[in-house]
This record gives structure tokens, sequence and C-alpha cells, in this order.
């Protein structure tokens, strides 16, 4: 073979769009329509709460929006109801429809850095551990038992209440976010860092990974370029998933008093501040961000649902 | 199994030692117990008096070891806010949160049993469709999102229930009962059905995957065969075949239930263990926070670990596998 081999000519690659088009992961999408309904349902409100500044009739958080007057309004079906207060307004005057569309924005940031943050954790410690094993290994899979022996809910409201009593008094309100985002990561990045490390366990010992070793490809790159790759479709249903269960967590810290803070309210404070209305006749300042909320998680869970179905090998 | 079992106790007794660690530390971060206990007018004397009875100035590993040996004997210290003895505290409140807990288990069972056993044997009916997608959102609806509506529509509008609180309890020696009252019964209802939901999905989803598994197995082929009617096929036969990881899960469960009892106490300000410690947290206090987690999780890990032992128990073959 001392030839130099003739390359076959190839037609030209098909383009990306063109190429998911023909998966079968998009065949199995559009043919299943409660994901195709949750897919549209959970872009137009990621669409709606990224948009929130143009569509909101009112900026929440602009106190000098808020008239007195337009107070305690219900929904503009119900009999007072009035434009542009399609939702009704709380008893500060707030438009109830303004604060979902940027309660929802909050939600939805601290769901989408809460994965970003467990998925970084959860991804390199669990490749670290899978590749190299060991002492490393050990300590990090104890960890992980710990925290999973635990119900979940209580270390993130502990995490949550202990976090932000150790900030000093002026960044509590300023740093509630990123206090959530800790809290909820904190127990998140185990099922990552389990699923890589076992995946890891398998690759490593596969001969494409000993060939890059043999060239001495760095362990680094071994595990990012080579290794990784190959573990990602049950992390992306893991991922899924987790958002939908971020966004739940969140609000239910909020929802407990350990959450976002009332002048930058999150769903779950929403329906915290609206829950104090109960009796007094008042449902729509509590109902309509619950709904919100229900429907949020509901549709990525259902999106994730199908997800894990039409990725699972067995299922084919 | 000898071994086995010291393994898997000893494994829970590293996982209680972890949850010490972390109750312990909160006390370390959180403020200075010395400030919280004594009033502002305090004497440097006092202070010192009160800091050296409290044995704040031994070494870390002594105190923390101290705090074990407390713990271990039910002696978490003196509530910060109102000066009692947090034991005490919790034991009065255990009640309210172990029959929130019991009645939701038996609401998801009466009801979770029945709906998994329909969605398995009429797969493919539009009911049992209908049924499995629900328990989709029923497994995504936020608990309190539940309880808040539940509230608006029985309580609120419809006057039916009450909407927060216990009802009349009843006193045996040092536990309460609401559940032998007409006003405890029904106040009971609203928060254990909020509860229960999650659970009710849980369970259905369970029994349906057993179920679809044991009716594919021989002796279910045989006894239609020889003519048994379906509804005993169905329940004698199969049914009793999946209730065994019921049971499990179940049991394994009811810890999770008592930490998510937390959530529901706090909508229908029902007066368990959940509501004081999230009173604690809002109060910083701290020696009731510390004495939650570490009971809420050891009945979880007793739980988890109780449910493996049984399971190595009955099947042998478990006992080299995660051992």
């Amino acid at each position: 073979m001392t030839d130099t081999p003739v390359r076959p000519t190839r037609p030209a690659a098909p383009s990306r769009l063109a190429r998911l088009r023909d998966s079968d992961l998009w065949w199995s999408f559009t043919s299943h329509p409660t994901a195709v309904g949750a897919a549209v349902l959970l872009g137009l409100m990621m669409l709606a709460a990224l948009l929130a500044p143009l569509l909101a009739p009112q900026n929440p958080y602009d106190l000098a929006a808020l008239e007195l007057w337009n107070a305690e309004l219900p929904p503009v079906w119900a009999e007072g109801g009035q434009w542009p207060y399609v939702l009704g307004t709380d008893l500060q005057g707030r438009d109830v429809l303004s604060a979902i569309l940027y309660g929802s924005r909050i939600s939805i940031v601290i769901g989408i850095a809460s994965v970003a943050v467990s998925l970084a954790a959860g991804l390199s410690l669990g490749l670290v551990a899978g590749y190299f094993g060991g002492i490393v290994d050990n300590v990090l899979m104890r960890i992980g038992d710990v925290l999973l022996s635990i119900p979940t809910i209580l270390i993130a409201i502990l995490v949550s209440a202990v976090a932000r009593e150790m900030l000093p008094p002026d960044l509590r309100e300023a740093g509630a976010a990123a206090v959530l985002v800790l809290a909820i990561s904190l127990t998140a990045w185990v099922q990552y860092a389990r699923t890589v490390r076992a995946q890891t366990m398998v690759e490593r010992n596969k001969e494409y990974v000993q060939a890059a070793r043999l060239i001495r490809v760095p362990a680094r790159r071994i595990m990012m370029n080579h290794i990784l790759p190959n573990t990602m479709t049950p992390i992306l249903v893991a991922a899924t998933l987790n958002f939908g269960l971020a966004i739940l967590i969140e609000a239910t810290l909020s929802f407990l008093g350990v959450g976002m803070p009332p002048t930058e309210p999150s769903l779950g404070t929403l329906i915290r501040i609206g829950n104090q209305y109960l009796f007094s006749g008042l449902w729509w300042i509590v109902l309509f961000p619950a709904l919100q909320l229900c429907l949020l998680v509901v549709a990525v869970n259902l999106l994730g649902d199908w997800l894990r179905d039409a990725l699972n090998p067995k299922l084919r | 199994m000898i071994a086995f079992l010291i393994k898997r106790i000893a494994n829970a007794m590293m996982v209680m030692l972890a949850v010490a660690f972390f109750a312990f530390m909160i006390f370390r971060f959180v403020g200075d117990p010395v400030e919280m206990m004594l009033n502002e007018q305090a004497t440097q004397a006092e202070r010192a008096d009160l800091r050296a009875k409290l044995g704040l100035d031994d070494g870390f590993l002594v105190q923390f070891g101290r705090f074990v040996t407390n713990a271990a004997q039910g002696d978490f210290g003196i509530s910060y806010r109102n000066q009692q003895e947090v034991i005490g505290l919790i034991a009065e409140r255990f009640p309210a949160t172990f029959e929130l807990v019991i009645v939701a288990t038996i609401i998801s069972l009466a009801v979770g049993i029945p709906l998994g056993v329909i969605t398995a044997i009429r797969r493919g009916t539009w009911y049992s469709e209908v049924l499995q997608f629900l328990s989709i959102i029923g497994v995504s609806l936020p608990s309190f999102a539940v309880g808040i509506v539940l509230i608006l529509v029985f309580s609120v509008t419809l006057g039916l229930l009450p909407a927060f609180g216990r009802g009349e309890t009843v006193a045996i020696g040092w536990w309460s009962t609401g559940l032998l009252t007409e006003s405890g019964r029904a106040a009971i209802l609203l928060p254990a059905v909020s509860l229960s939901l999650f659970q009710i999905t849980l369970v259905m989803r369970l029994v349906r995957a057993e179920m679809l598994e044991v009716l594919r197995a021989d002796f279910i082929k045989f006894a239609r065969a020889r003519d048994v009617p379906a509804r005993i096929v169905h329940f004698r036969h199969a049914l009793r075949n999946c209730l065994m990881p019921v049971v499990t899960i179940t049991a394994m469960q009811i810890g999770n239930l008592i930490a998510f009892a937390l959530i529901t106490e706090t909508v229908f300000q029902w007066p368990g263990m959940g509501l004081l410690f999230i009173q604690a947290v809002t109060f910083v206090d701290i020696p009731v926070m510390a004495a939650y987690l570490c009971i809420v999780s050891f009945i979880f890990v007793a739980l988890n670990t109780m449910v493996d032992i049984a399971y190595a128990v009955i099947d042998p073959r478990l006992r080299g596998a995660n051992g």
C-alpha cells in the first residue's frame, strides 16, 4: 500500500439543518404532539420572559409607575376589570401580568444558571473521578452519597438560609440569586457526576482512548474531546429534567421566604406575596403566578419525558 | 449476612456523622450563640461566663464530639427564640407531622394502586393514556401551588373545609391526635391530599410498570388458560406479586414525605415540625434548625437502611452486590 489512497469524491455534506431534519430524533419529535406542544409552550414562555421589558404594560420595579387608584383591580373579564391590566393588579397597583413576565424571567434565569453550574461541576468531577479513579474518585463519590442521603429540599433550604446569614446585610438582596443557584447546584451535580463517571470508566478502556494515550494526547484533552462527547445522551435528558426541578426548588425556596426578596420577585416570591391575600377575595394575585409556574414546570417535564423515551435505545 | 449488616449500619452511621457535622458547622458559621442568648446590656463578665458554660472555649473537635454525644441522647440545647428545650419543642410538634404523613401515605396507596392497575390492564385505551399524561403533570406540579389552589377552591370559594390549623385535638399521653374529632378530620383532608399528590403518581407509575412486567409471566398465561376470571387473575395473581416494591418504596418515601411536609405545613399553617423549622429559619434559631436537620435525616437514613436490610434478608443475591 504505497500508493496514495484515492480520495473518493463525496457529495457536499448536508447542512446542519438538513441533517437535523433527517434525524431519528426530529422524526420522533414531530410524531409526538405532546412534545411539540410542550416545546412550543416553553418557547413562547421563554420568549415572553426574554422580551418582558417590551411586552409588559408596566415596569413592576419602577415605583413611580405604580398608581394607587389602580390597586386591587380584578382581571379584565371580571366586573370592574380595566385595560391594560389584563390579569388585574395587586395592593400597590402593580400589574399582575407584568409581575409574572418579569418573575418568570428571574425563575428561568436561575433555572438555567443552576443547570449550567451543576453541569460544569458534575461533568468535570465525574470525568476526573472516572478517568483517574483512586482516592479522588472515592472521596467524591462518598460526598455524593451523603448528599443524596438527605432530602434535597432540606439541604437547599439550609444552605440558602445559612449562606444569606453569612452575607453582609447590604449584599443579601443582590446576592439572593447567586445564593439560590449555589443551594440548588450543591445537590444537583451528583447525578451528572455519577452518570459521567460510570460512562468514563467504560470508555477509558476502549481502543480509541488507548490510541490517543499512545500518541500522548494530554489527559485533559482526552477527557474533554474524546470521552465527554460519548457521555452526552443521558446527560441531556438529566439536564432537561433538572431544569424543571431547579425552577421548582427555586420557587419553593422563594415561597418559604429563603429565596428571592420581594424587591426582585421570582414566581415563587409572587406566590408568597399573593398567599397573604388569599382570604381577602384577591384571588388573582396568587392564582396567576401559580398557574404560570405550573405551566412552566409541566412544559419542561413533558419535554424531558419525551426526550428520555426518544433517546432510550431500548424503546427504539 | 453479618458482614453485610455491619457494613450497611456503619455506612448509615457515617452519613449521620456527616449530617451532624453539617449541623454543627451551621452553629460555627452563623452568628455568635452568646450574642443570641444574652441581651445587649449583658456585661463582659456575663458573656465570658456563658461562653465558658456553653464550652465555646474548647477546641473544635472537643466541641464537635460534645455536640454528637448530646445529640445522640436527644439533647439539642435550648432554643434561642423562646428559651425552651429544643427536643421538647420538636416532640410536641411531631404527632401533627406524623399523622399528616401517614394519612397522605394511605391516600396515595388507596388511589395510586387502583390507578396503576387500571392503566396497566387497559393499556392503550384513551382513559389510561389520559391517566398516564396526568401522572406526568402530577409529578411536575409544585405542591405549594396545589395547596393554594385547593384552599382557593374548597375553603375560600366553597367554604367546605378549613384552610389552616389542625382543628380540635385529643391528648393521649404525650401524643396529641386530631383524628378522633370531627374538626380534626376535616382539617387534615386538604393538607394530606396536597401532600399525597406526588406520591399518588409515584405509586401509580410503579404499580403500572410492575404489573406490565408480571402480566407477561407464564403463571399469568397459565391462569388465563385455566379460565380463571380476569378479575382474579389481575388482583389475586398479578397485583400481589407487585406489592413488594410498592411497600418498600412507600416505606422509603415516608422520610421524604416528612421533609416535604414542611412545605405543606407552611401553606396550611399546620402546627407540625416543618412549620417549627421554617419559623426557626426566619428567626435564625439555629438549635431548632440543627435539631430538625438531624432528626429528619435520621428518620430518612434509618428507613433506607432498614429497607436495604429487609431486602437482603428476603433476597440473598443482594448481600454481595451492594456490599
